[in-house]
């Protein structure tokens, strides 16, 4: 059977995925989508998915999304934006997490795109879809 | 390669957008092999409830994975613009009507066969400034879930027979002819109700997707 291909979310989708209620569980994690020029992507869906938890988040006019996360990681995340024929995937490692068989695989200069950070009360972790400090995505 | 590119220089967004650096694979122990469930979901699969203005249409299809195994009780999502080629979305500036009744956004969990139904009206075309006179072909969104992280797929539905289709670079950057023409739905007469609505068929078939090609030895 040929799979169905991929294609772009669009810039419209709020309305369509805006319904799924956020766990109240879980640490604040924020961050920003920044594109090749480091200017704000102010229309991507972070998916974050981890063991029977799931979460969806948008970003604003300052490419700013804002969810939880609930430790331990890595978490496994879907990046969704206009532009994006298909999506990109990353993982979010928490500040405890240890390095595990993913991370060693991974450029050492381009680990530190995979950790959060702590920032106040919160966890920050910035997506960069392209340039310099490019966050590492991945495929299979 | 089943998907689009990153990079399609004749979809302006990707350029900026696209990832530069290679894609890492990751080992198979690492993937998960559970996707999210969705329970309480409140479904909406009638988009028509409130008296939308259109051209009433029945969508159905069935949700597969790459084994042709259906995919039961998952989450499908769709949002759309009306028939006048708006969306009920602000940042849409589009001067065409907008349809007090008519939100352009359902979702439903798959049957035990893997089939859904949405009785919705034909969304019509809107241009874009991608390009001088860019017109985006009518068409659906699609949000679908699988059994694994790996099985998670966002597309679009297209009609067929649409005159837009060779211009648009986003149903063009699928290079593969046969692929890309899997998100063409078929005119359906089974589905196709007497004096009622036009049926379509679009199944959605999740698989391999993401995966990068095996090295020859």
């Amino acid at each position: 059977v040929k799979p169905t291909p991929s294609q772009t979310i669009g810039p419209f989708f709020h309305h369509g995925m805006e319904w799924l209620p956020t766990p109240d569980d879980g640490v604040e994690l924020t961050g920003r989508v920044l594109d090749g020029l480091g200017e704000p992507v102010n229309d991507a869906v972070i998916e974050l998915w981890q063991p029977r938890r799931f979460v969806r988040a948008f970003t604003n006019d300052e490419g700013v999304y804002r969810t939880t996360i609930a430790p331990p990681g890595p978490c496994d995340v879907s990046v969704f934006a206009r532009g994006l024929l298909q999506r990109l995937v990353t993982r979010i490692y928490l500040p405890d997490d240890s390095d595990d068989e993913v991370l060693a695989i991974v450029d050492p200069g381009r680990r530190q795109s995979l950790r959060c950070v702590t920032d106040g009360d919160c966890l920050r972790f910035d997506i960069r879809l392209q340039g310099e400090e490019e966050t590492v995505f991945f495929a299979w | 390669m089943i998907d689009p590119p990153y990079n399609v220089p004749d979809y302006r967004s990707t350029a900026l957008r696209a990832p530069a650096q290679k894609l890492v694979p990751l080992p198979t122990s690492a993937i998960a092999s559970s996707a999210p469930t969705f329970s309480d979901v409140p479904e909406e699969a009638d988009l028509t409830v409130k008296g939308a203005l259109g051209e009433r249409i029945k969508v159905v299809g069935r949700l597969l994975d790459g084994d042709g195994r259906p995919i039961a009780g998952q989450l499908v999502e769709i949002w759309q613009a009306n028939a006048a080629g708006r969306y009920a979305h602000e940042v849409d500036q589009h001067p065409a009507p907008l349809d007090p009744n008519f939100t352009g956004v359902g979702r439903c969990l798959t049957d035990t066969d893997g089939s859904w139904t949405f009785l919705t009206i034909k969304p019509g075309a809107y241009p874009w400034g991608n390009h001088p006179n860019a017109w985006r072909p009518a068409h659906i969104h699609f949000s679908v879930f699988g059994r694994s992280f790996a099985e998670r797929l966002v597309t679009q539905m297209y009609f067929p027979g649409d005159p837009l289709l060779p211009f648009d670079p986003i149903f063009n950057s699928v290079r593969d002819v046969e692929s890309r023409n899997l998100l063409i739905a078929s005119f359906d007469w089974d589905t196709t109700e007497d004096t009622w609505a036009l049926g379509y068929r679009f199944d959605i078939v999740i698989g391999g997707h993401l995966s990068t090609p095996t090295e020859q030895p």
